[in-house]
This record gives C-alpha cells, sequence and structure tokens, in this order.
C-alpha cells in the first residue's frame, strides 16, 4: 500500500528530473536524446504505465492519470523548448547572414520621358481638364497662314517680330508660332465653338546661346464662342497658373502687342521660386513672364470663318521649355536639344 | 526709347514715385524696362533697399552737399605741370582753388579773372563719383591727395563722372544761368526711363507721347510745346518749290526756313537732353532737328539752302520726292555711297537725289560748319517703303524707326514750325514767316464705335456709354454718346485705328488700357464646352512613348534641322543613286542645319554616337516628323517617324557583376515586341529586311496585316563606320508611326482565367538550320489549336547528335482547357497532331 503511495510522489519525481533535464537542452541533438531518455520507451515514465498492472485497484486511476499528467507536462515541456531552440538557432543562423545594407542596389533601367514632352504634357493635361484639345498643325508653313492671315501683311512692321526661316520655295517658311494651326482650326471647326490647345515646334532665325534657340515648343490657347470676354481669357490663365504653380500664386496681365490679338496681353506671374520677394530667376523683379495672350483680332476670326460682330474669342502662348527653364532653373536652353544623357537623366 | 523725366515734366506735372510712376505706365503697355539715375536720389535705397525692385534702378545719386554747381572765376597755371591748371572757384560757401587737368579750360589759361565766370559741376572731398579714367562704370570716393605739389581734396567734374556720359575729354560746362552753390541735383538732376515702345505704340516714340499717356493715366492735362514764331520774318512764298511724284509714298512735304544761324553748340541743358535720350549733340542746328524729333515724333531734316540754289544754278530749288531710278546710287552723309531699289523713296532737288526720304540724308547737301541759311524738311514717308529701304540699306536710324512704323502727317507742319523755333533760339537767325506745304494726301482720321454690349461681350466689364467716352476723351479722342453708343473720333496724332469691327477692337484695347487691365475680372467661361473630337492617334502616340520609356528607353528631341550629309551616313553602304529631296533653308544658320531632316534615325543616331562613351548602356528613342517634299505641293509631308537605337552592355555592370554581355539583334527585337504588344498590334510578321541602313543577316521588317509598320536590326558595318562606336554592335529601328497607330488595335478580347490546370510538356525538335524558328512555331500552333495555350522555345542546340546542318529548338508547350482537366488522353492525341503537322509543315523530327 504504501509503495502504491510512493509512486505517486515518484512520478512528481520523475517530472521534476524530466524538467530540470530540459533545461540544460540547447540544441537538437540534445533534445533527440532527452526525448529518449525522458519519454521514450524506457523512460521513467512509461515504465511507470507499465507498473500500473501491479498497483491496487483503489489507486489504479490515481496513479494512472498521475502518469498521463507527467507524460503531457512532459511533451509539452519539450516543445516549448524544441520551439525556442529552433528560432535561437535560426536567429543565429541569420545572424551570419548579415548584409551590407548600404551597398548599391541592382536597378532595372529606368526609362525617361525628355524634358520638354514632360513640361508639354504637364501643361496640356491641365488645358485638357479644363476643355481645350489637343490640335496639330504643320510645321512648315506658308507665309500666308503663318503671317498674312494673322493680320500680319507683308513689310508690316510686326514683322520684326519674328525672325523667319524662309525655305527655297518662295512662300514656303518653317513656322515662328503655333498660330496659324489658329487659322487651320477655326477653318475646320467653324461656326462651332472652338476650345483648342495648339502644341508644336516653331522656328526662329536666331544665333543659338544660352538663352535662344532657333527651335522650341510652344503651346498656344484657342478659344473662340458667342460670349468669350477678356475677363474668361485672365480667368482660364489664372487657373492654369494655380494648376502648374500652386494656389497661391497671382497672375497679372499686362499691355501688349500681337498684331493677330486686341486687346493683347503679356501675362506675369509672381516668381515662385522667391515666393516674389525677389531672386535671380525673376531678376528680383519678383514677377516672371509666363506668356502672351490677347482677344483675337477681329481679322483673325475672319479670315478663320467667324463673324467678329457675333464671336469673339481668345488665344494665349506659352512656352513649355521656358517654364521648364524657370521651374528647375537651367541656365542653358541649348540643354534641350543637345540631349546629352547627363542632362536626361535628371528629368 | 529713353525718356529723361526732367524732360517729360515739360509737358506734365508728375507727382507720383519714381516706382509707382513706372509701375502706372508698365501697365498701360508702355514697360519701363529700367530706371538710369543722373543725379536723383535711389528710392530702393531710401526705402532700405528690398530685395525685390519691380523695376530696376541703376545708375549715379549726387549727394546734394557734395555736388554743386559752382563758378570758376580765374584759370591759373599750375606751377609745376603744364598740363594741369588751377582754378580759382567758387561753389557758394567761399573760394578756394582746384586743380584739373580739363583740356577745355586751357584755353582760359592766365586771362586773369574772368568777365563772364564759368559755370561747372563741382564735387568736394567725400562725393561719390564716377571714375573717369577707368573704363566703364567704377564707383569711387573722392579723398584727399596731393597732385604735384597741390593739395588736391575736390575737383570740377565730366560727364563721365556724373553717369551722364561717356565723355570724358573735358569737364563739362553748364549754362550760364546755372545757379552758383545749388546743389547739382536740384538744378539739373535726372532719371532717364528705358521706355520699351509697342510696334503699335509708335505715337508714343517721343516725349510727348509719353507725357500723353501719364496725363491720361494720372488724370492730369497735358502741356503741349507751344508754338510761337517770332513775327515779322520775309515770306517764305518763292524761297523753294516742292513736286511729290506720288502721294501714296509722300502724303506730305513741308518747308520752313531760317536765315542767318549761327554754328554754335546748344544750351548745356539742350545738349544733356539730347544725350539722356541717347543722342549725340552736334551743333544747334542739327540739335534742333534732334531735339523736335525727341519731342514730338516727328524727323526732320535740314538742308544747307545755299547748297540748294548752287545745285539749281541760282534758281528757286524745286524739292522733288520720287522712288529711285534703276541704278541710282547716293552718298548718305555717313559717306557711304549706296546702291537704290525701285521701292525707296528719294528727295531730289532738279540736280538729283538728295536723301533717302525718312531715313538719312546725302552727304552734299548736309550742314556744315558754314551753313547759315537752312531749309527745314517735314515730311509724312510711306512706312512699308521706309521699311524696306532701312532693312536693303541695313540703315537703322531714329527717322527711320519712326517712319517705318507711320507718323501721322499732321506731326509734319507741327514738327517744322517748332524746330524753327527752338532754332531760332539756340542757334539765333531769322525765321521765314509762313512755310511751303504739299499735302496731296490729307489723313482721314477714322471714326470708331463701339457700344456698353461690345464692351461686356470683348472685355467683360459694365461700363455706362459715358463712362467709355470719359476714358476715351484721356486719349484725346473726340467722343459722342449715341444711346448705348459711342462713337470716336481719332485724334490727328495715331494712324493705328481703324474703323468697323477693326475700329471696335482698337477702341476696345484702349478703353482696357486705361481702365486698366487689372481691374478686369477674371471669370470662367459661361459657353458651354465645345463638342469633343475623337483623337485616337494623339493617344496612341502618348501610350507609345509611355510604353516606350517604361521599357527603359530615353527619350530625346532632335534638332529637326540637318543636314543632307548627315543623314547620308545611313546610306553610306548603298548610296543613292539620285539624291533625295529637302525643304531646303533659304536663309540657314549654319550648313550643317540647312535642310528638314528626311529621317528620324539619322538624327537618333548621332545623339547616340554624341552619348556613346558617356554610359555602359544606351537606349534611346525619339517620336517626331520627317519631312519630305512633295512635287507640286508648297507644303512637305511631315510624316511621323519612331526612331530606336541601343548600343552597349545589355545590363548596366553592377559591383558584384562585370560581367558585359553586349545587346544584339533579339534585344532591340524584345523591346519592339513589347512595344507592339503594350499597344495591342496582334499578327505581327517579322521577316528578313532589305534596307541600305542594316546588316542584311540581321535584321527583320515588321509588319501586321501585310502592312508594313518598320524595320529594325544591326547597323550594316559600314554604316556603322561612319560613326564613333565603340562598342560591336549598334541596333536601330525606323517606324512609321502612322502606321503603326493604325494598326494599333482599338478593341481586343481577353481570354478567361483558367480554372483547371494545365498539361505542361517539353518538345525537341530537329530542323534543318535554314528553317526560321516563327515557321516551326506557327506550325505547333496549327497542329495544338485551341488547347494549346503557351509555346516557349526554351533552348537552341547544335552538334553532331542530332547532325550537321540541323538544328534542335527545344520547347515548352501548356495544353488545357476552358471547361475540364486534360486527361492523359487527351494530352496525348495534340501532342500526335503538333508532331504530325511540324513534320508536314517544317520537316520537324522528335528528338528523342
Amino acid at each position: 500500500m504504501a509503495e502504491d503511495v510512493n509512486i505517486l510522489d515518484e512520478l512528481d519525481g520523475i517530472q521534476q528530473a524530466g524538467l530540470a533535464a530540459l533545461e540544460g537542452v540547447s540544441d537538437e541533438p540534445g533534445l533527440q536524446a532527452w526525448r529518449t531518455a525522458h519519454l521514450g520507451r524506457s523512460a521513467p515514465v512509461m515504465l511507470a504505465f507499465t507498473r500500473l498492472g501491479q498497483i491496487s485497484k483503489e489507486l489504479r486511476p490515481a496513479v494512472g492519470q498521475k502518469a498521463n499528467q507527467v507524460k503531457l507536462t512532459l511533451e509539452a515541456a519539450l516543445e516549448e523548448r524544441a520551439e525556442k531552440i529552433k528560432t535561437a538557432s535560426l536567429r543565429q543562423k541569420l545572424d551570419t547572414e548579415q548584409l551590407d545594407v548600404t551597398l548599391p542596389g541592382r536597378r532595372p533601367t529606368l526609362g525617361r520621358l525628355h524634358p520638354a514632352t514632360q513640361a508639354l504634357s504637364e501643361i496640356i493635361h491641365i488645358f485638357e481638364e479644363m476643355g481645350f484639345q489637343e490640335y496639330r498643325s504643320p510645321e512648315v508653313e506658308t507665309d500666308e497662314l503663318n503671317f498674312e492671315l494673322l493680320n500680319i501683311p507683308a513689310h508690316h512692321p510686326a514683322r520684326d517680330m519674328w525672325d523667319t526661316f524662309h525655305t527655297t520655295q518662295p512662300g514656303t517658311i518653317l513656322r515662328t508660332h503655333t498660330s496659324p494651326g489658329q487659322i487651320r482650326a477655326m477653318r475646320e471647326l467653324c461656326p462651332k465653338p472652338i476650345r483648342v490647345i495648339l502644341p508644336g515646334m516653331v522656328y526662329r532665325y536666331e544665333q543659338t546661346n544660352a538663352s535662344h534657340e532657333m527651335q522650341f515648343n510652344q503651346i498656344e490657347l484657342l478659344a473662340v464662342g458667342k460670349n468669350i470676354t477678356m475677363g474668361d481669357l485672365k480667368g482660364t490663365i489664372q487657373g492654369f497658373a494655380r494648376r502648374m504653380f500652386g494656389e497661391a500664386v497671382r497672375v497679372r496681365m499686362r499691355p501688349s502687342y500681337f498684331p493677330f490679338t486686341e486687346p493683347s496681353a503679356d501675362v506675369v506671374m509672381e516668381c515662385f521660386v522667391c515666393g516674389s520677394k525677389g531672386c535671380q530667376v525673376c531678376k528680383y523683379s519678383g514677377w516672371l513672364e509666363i506668356a502672351g495672350c490677347g482677344m483675337l483680332h477681329p481679322v483673325v476670326l475672319q479670315n478663320g470663318g467667324y463673324d467678329p460682330a457675333v464671336y469673339s474669342g481668345f488665344a494665349a502662348g506659352l512656352g513649355p521649355e521656358r517654364i521648364a527653364l524657370l521651374k528647375y532653373q537651367i541656365d542653358d536652353i541649348r540643354y534641350f536639344w543637345q540631349n546629352d544623357i547627363r542632362f536626361l537623366e535628371q528629368f | 526709347m529713353k525718356v529723361p523725366l526732367s524732360w517729360l515734366k515739360d509737358y506734365v506735372d508728375i507727382d507720383l514715385p519714381l516706382i509707382e510712376l513706372a509701375d502706372v505706365l508698365t501697365m498701360a503697355g508702355l514697360e519701363i524696362e529700367g530706371v538710369t539715375l543722373v543725379g536723383l536720389p535711389n528710392p530702393y535705397e531710401q526705402a532700405g533697399t528690398p530685395q525685390r525692385r519691380e523695376v530696376s534702378i541703376e545708375g549715379l545719386s549726387w549727394d546734394p552737399d557734395k555736388i554743386v554747381v559752382a563758378q570758376i572765376d580765374e584759370v591759373m597755371p599750375h606751377p609745376n605741370a603744364d598740363r594741369l591748371v588751377l582754378c580759382r572757384l567758387n561753389d557758394g560757401s567761399g573760394e578756394l582753388v582746384v586743380l584739373t587737368g580739363a583740356p577745355n579750360l586751357f584755353d582760359f589759361k592766365g586771362r586773369g579773372p574772368l568777365a563772364k565766370p564759368l559755370k561747372v559741376a563741382y564735387a568736394r572731398e567725400g562725393a561719390r563719383l564716377y571714375d573717369g579714367h577707368q573704363p566703364g562704370l567704377v564707383l569711387t570716393t573722392l579723398k584727399r591727395t596731393k597732385i604735384r605739389g597741390v593739395d588736391s581734396f575736390s575737383m570740377v567734374c565730366s560727364e563721365k563722372e556724373l553717369g551722364i556720359s561717356e565723355e570724358h575729354e573735358g569737364i563739362l560746362i553748364l549754362d550760364d544761368d546755372a545757379p552758383t552753390g545749388m546743389a547739382l541735383v536740384d538744378y539739373m538732376g535726372d532719371a532717364v526711363l528705358e521706355v520699351n515702345i509697342l510696334p503699335n505704340m509708335i505715337r508714343n516714340a517721343s516725349m510727348v507721347g509719353i507725357a500723353r499717356e501719364v496725363a491720361a493715366l494720372t488724370n492730369k492735362p497735358l502741356r503741349s510745346p507751344q508754338i510761337i514764331l517770332p513775327a515779322g520774318g520775309p515770306a517764305i512764298a518763292g524761297k523753294a518749290k516742292i513736286q511729290i511724284s506720288d502721294p501714296q509714298l509722300n502724303a506730305r512735304f513741308v518747308l520752313g526756313m531760317l536765315e542767318g544761324a549761327e554754328q554754335r553748340p546748344s544750351p548745356y541743358k539742350v545738349q544733356l537732353r539730347l544725350r539722356l535720350a541717347g543722342m549725340r549733340p552736334i551743333n544747334a542746328v542739327v540739335d534742333a532737328t534732334n531735339y523736335v524729333m525727341l519731342e514730338l515724333g516727328q524727323p526732320l531734316h535740314a538742308f544747307d539752302y545755299d547748297v540748294l540754289v548752287k545745285r539749281a544754278g541760282g534758281q528757286t530749288p524745286t524739292i522733288i520726292t520720287r522712288a529711285a531710278h534703276p541704278g541710282e546710287t547716293l552718298t548718305t552723309l555717313d559717306g557711304v555711297e549706296r546702291k537704290l531699289d525701285d521701292f525707296t523713296v528719294l528727295v531730289c532737288d532738279t540736280a538729283g537725289a538728295l536723301s533717302l526720304a525718312g531715313v538719312m540724308g546725302g552727304q552734299e547737301s548736309e550742314i556744315t560748319p558754314a551753313t547759315c541759311n537752312i531749309l527745314l524738311e517735314g515730311a509724312t514717308w510711306n512706312f512699308v517703303n521706309t521699311r524696306r529701304t532701312t532693312h536693303s540699306q541695313k540703315l537703322s536710324s531714329e527717322a527711320g524707326y519712326r517712319f517705318s512704323r507711320g507718323i501721322h502727317p499732321a506731326l509734319a507742319a507741327e514738327g517744322v514750325q517748332l524746330c524753327l523755333q527752338r532754332m531760332a533760339e539756340w542757334s539765333g537767325g531769322v525765321v521765314y514767316s509762313g512755310l511751303v506745304d504739299e499735302y496731296p494726301l490729307p489723313a482721314v482720321d477714322p471714326e470708331a464705335q463701339i457700344s456698353t454690349a461690345d464692351v461686356q461681350r470683348l472685355l467683360g466689364i459694365e461700363l455706362s456709354a459715358a463712362e467709355i467716352a470719359a476714358l476715351l476723351s484721356k486719349l484725346e479722342f473726340t467722343c459722342r454718346v449715341d444711346g448705348d453708343t459711342v462713337y470716336a473720333k481719332t485724334p490727328p496724332h495715331r494712324l493705328d485705328i481703324g474703323s468697323g469691327v477693326i475700329g471696335r477692337a482698337d477702341l476696345a484695347e484702349e478703353i482696357a488700357r486705361i481702365y486698366g487691365y487689372d481691374r478686369i475680372p477674371a471669370t470662367n467661361m459661361a459657353e458651354g464646352l465645345p463638342d469633343a473630337r475623337a483623337d485616337r492617334p494623339i493617344q496612341v502616340e502618348k501610350q507609345m512613348r509611355q510604353a516606350l520609356a517604361r521599357l527603359g528607353l530615353q527619350e530625346v528631341i532632335n534638332y529637326r534641322l540637318t543636314s543632307p550629309e548627315r543623314e547620308a551616313r545611313l546610306t553610306a553602304a548603298q548610296p543613292e543613286t539620285t539624291p533625295p529631296g529637302y525643304i531646303t533653308l533659304k536663309n540657314p544658320l549654319s550648313p550643317e542645319r540647312g535642310v528638314m531632316r528626311r529621317s528620324l534615325l539619322a538624327a537618333v543616331l548621332d545623339t547616340l554616337e554624341k552619348n556613346a562613351r558617356l554610359r555602359d548602356r544606351l537606349a534611346l528613342f525619339e517620336i517626331g516628323p520627317v519631312f519630305l517634299p512633295v512635287d507640286g505641293k508648297a507644303l512637305p509631308e511631315e510624316a511621323p517617324h519612331l526612331a530606336i537605337a541601343m548600343t552597349g552592355q545589355r545590363r548596366p555592370p553592377t559591383w558584384d557583376d562585370r560581367a558585359s554581355t553586349q545587346m544584339d539583334y533579339y534585344d532591340l527585337k524584345g523591346v519592339i515586341e513589347s512595344l507592339l504588344e503594350a499597344i495591342h498590334i496582334g499578327a505581327v510578321n517579322f521577316s528578313p529586311a532589305e534596307h541600305p541602313a542594316f546588316h542584311p543577316g540581321k535584321s527583320a521588317q515588321v509588319s501586321a496585316n501585310g502592312v508594313v509598320l518598320g524595320t529594325f536590326g544591326e547597323l550594316h558595318p559600314q554604316v556603322k563606320a561612319q560613326y564613333d562606336f565603340l562598342a560591336p554592335a549598334v541596333l536601330a529601328a525606323d517606324f512609321d508611326l502612322t502606321a503603326l497607330i493604325q494598326a494599333a488595335a482599338s478593341r481586343y478580347e481577353i481570354t478567361p482565367v483558367p480554372v483547371f490546370p494545365p498539361v505542361l510538356e517539353d518538345l525537341a525538335l530537329i530542323v534543318e538550320e535554314s528553317v526560321a524558328a516563327a515557321d516551326v512555331e506557327a506550325a505547333i500552333r496549327q497542329g495544338g489549336g485551341k488547347l494549346l495555350t503557351e509555346v516557349r522555345l526554351f533552348d537552341i542546340f547544335r552538334g553532331d547528335q542530332i547532325g550537321a546542318g540541323k538544328k534542335s529548338l527545344a520547347y515548352s508547350l501548356s495544353y488545357q482547357a476552358a471547361d475540364h482537366t486534360l486527361s492523359p488522353g487527351e494530352a496525348n492525341q495534340i501532342r500526335r497532331r503538333i508532331l504530325r503537322r511540324v513534320e508536314q509543315l517544317v520537316g520537324a523530327q522528335l528528338r528523342s
């Protein structure tokens, strides 16, 4: 009887001994050895089960329960221990795999659009959202479309405003502005109302230097309708400037002269570089010139097929490269078509 | 145009500070490009030198305490130096001795006390001036020193030292009425406004013109110069005759006369104004013509009357105006003998040409030091002819500048009279009474009209008819209001106002200008949006640009101007027998940029070459037009193209992988395949190409639905040799953008994502070397039918095991059905069909 009671104590001892032994186990082989020793076929707890038959009927359930409990406890402890060892050994392994995370990565080639394309797209996108659709027209133009129909007759003093590339074919020139597209768009779309943007390359007979190019992009805005006012022109330009340069930017229209618009204006905008406080970019004036614009001259409307007594409209011209020059503080406009990869890769 | 503030103030009261005046003018279309101070204080310095300066203000401010009017009472020799003199000078506070080397004082040396003291600009110790001895404008402060044993702590100034002009030959000598001791800035301090005159505002290329604008913008009265000619002179009648041969060329010709002029310098104040306005003073007679031109805007010309009489053989001179005869020449007063064009208008007499009308006088009849009798011309010339003459003669003059923009004929008489008055005042002499005035084509000053509704419709502002009339009246329009309409008669000093619809726009601009552009409210267009138009080509082009960038290519944009030689590099392997036609410039800036390009590829290759040494790998593309002349048409075809050029390593080397596999044909082909996929061009056919630029064995032509899209490949070695490339291969492509856009599917169908697993199988097929991979794949697809969902070539093998002249192509195939898992039997069946078909079509055997 006393022996029977002792077995319960013995089981407690087995559990304590097992758990104590487990404390010293620190790796996979140790775990295996411990499993054999404490949970294997001839482990003390297992032998306790085989001895159950020898135990009195009354005490047998209590001893059996106790043996089972000890086995479960040891198994649980083993599992816990195994998990700990696994984590620790993984950690150890990972610690040996430390990279120099500051070494440069293997970069897939990043393709880019040309900065002029990026500037054009940004501007076009803004105007498209305002309902202006892109309209394209030729770069090699007739004198008639580039000048005459835009109210710039031959020998008119205004012709001095554009230095022109002439071709060997009389009457054929490289367009000096995107404005001939106005006439083309009007003639195609008359008498419908118009809201188009005319982007594209224009040419000037001008020695190139840091601030002058013989070829550059222009974006022209054209709106024709029955009730289009100079206030609308101002609102449109102001909306554009806000989208392009920020909510706070203020624009101002100053009287200017273009033969194909009247009234005509230059658009100046508060310098976004210095916040109009005065800096090198705005030549300390606080203002940047960004566009020329005006209400369509009646002669131009007429040449486009619209009756100026009924229709009115406006036109505005912007230089995307000029805007990029200001925005990215590019000090030489020739960079654009020189296509030096060291320049292009910065955009 | 340079406008001295003091001159402006002769005609209008200006109480606005300088910066505000500049802003008011700029905001009215008279842009002030800058201000040069000549003595007056700098408002920015007075305001603590802010960083923001809306108008650039430069120049010298004269310290009122240190720079004053002084008088030289005696000029004495220097005891130790011949080239220096000592001046006994009074600066208002007392007498002192000042040393100077000014040569224009030497005449007075040793004459004892001067009967009439010389008035000069005197700078005391510590004055800030420009250094007269250094080129350019270098500021210096006057310090006490000893020159040749004589104390020197102050000086009498030259114009250069005061920032008036470059003149440093002698000191400036003021008019006699200059008050001794007065601060120089108070006596003659000025500020010169640089006004940008717009091409349609030539009426404002004068002091009175700008004063008129200031008056209108600041609500002040304009004080036009008063013409008060001395009475009692002999009558001009019979002294000269005028013959105008074509009134279209010469609408008006006015002559006035002055007898007994003395050739002497103008008063200093006149000289000063001319200098500040950018003209050189000559003598009182010539200065008067220039002064009145700057004052009124009417150019004038003075003839030596006695020369004209002599040329007329002692008879009454007859002035004749006409176009130049063929082959006619004239020596102008700059000494150049000029061959004249038939559009050049001349002022002649019976003996021949005297001057280029409205541009430059002739040498023979010009004013000389001996001239005392003057015939003064004020005329009106056709602006087109004047403009053409200034261009063809490459002659720019103040007169030509004004006449080539159109001067109102009313100014001719006014100008002659005012000039005679000034000449008589400055050079003496007797003014003849009356004018000889031929005016065959009188100006008609249009009456334009504008209604309140027009103002609302064009400007977006609401003004009453009375308000409109009031605005226009400020600019001297004579206005009549009838209901809602204002009838405005153009004042007789401007030619830029039209009638009808043009006149209305002209008035709208003037109303907006005087009302103020700033006051026009910014509004949104009330009208609805017009109908949208389909613009698929533009959208596809945009997609292509983006796809190419995503594929790792850098976009470039080249000059469209090039040279045939540059483009001929592309055809070096096979030069063209007839040179291609180009859009050729008549006035190229350089021969390298003399024609519009025909080849976009040539342009991109140029760029690739320029950058080749900068990067291990380069892949560039450009989208843009080429220009192909069309027989019998004024304009060329502007065909948009896409060109690609690549060279160098497949991947840029990294720190752990320095292997440098060079790009080849298949790298470019991959880019093209991906591009075509991006814009959904299906059923593409690649076939060997014959193209002069490319390696015949390593190039292909791409077509879709029988339409050629473009050609690409490795550059022909002879073409590549034209360039400076180190890499073994340069890959290039040239595509017709329009064909690509047309081939791009606007609509395509997708296949459902499969639910049932595929059966995967690898097949190695042995074919003759000459068989194209594309044909093998086509045969596999034909045999496999719809259940064959993927074909991927994963290996090519050549070797003894399969026999010479043969190759083994290994494919990884996927068989898959949309509605069930394929059974092994079904897969086998597909496999058998494929093997049968490839044997039939390309003679392929299964490699076992």
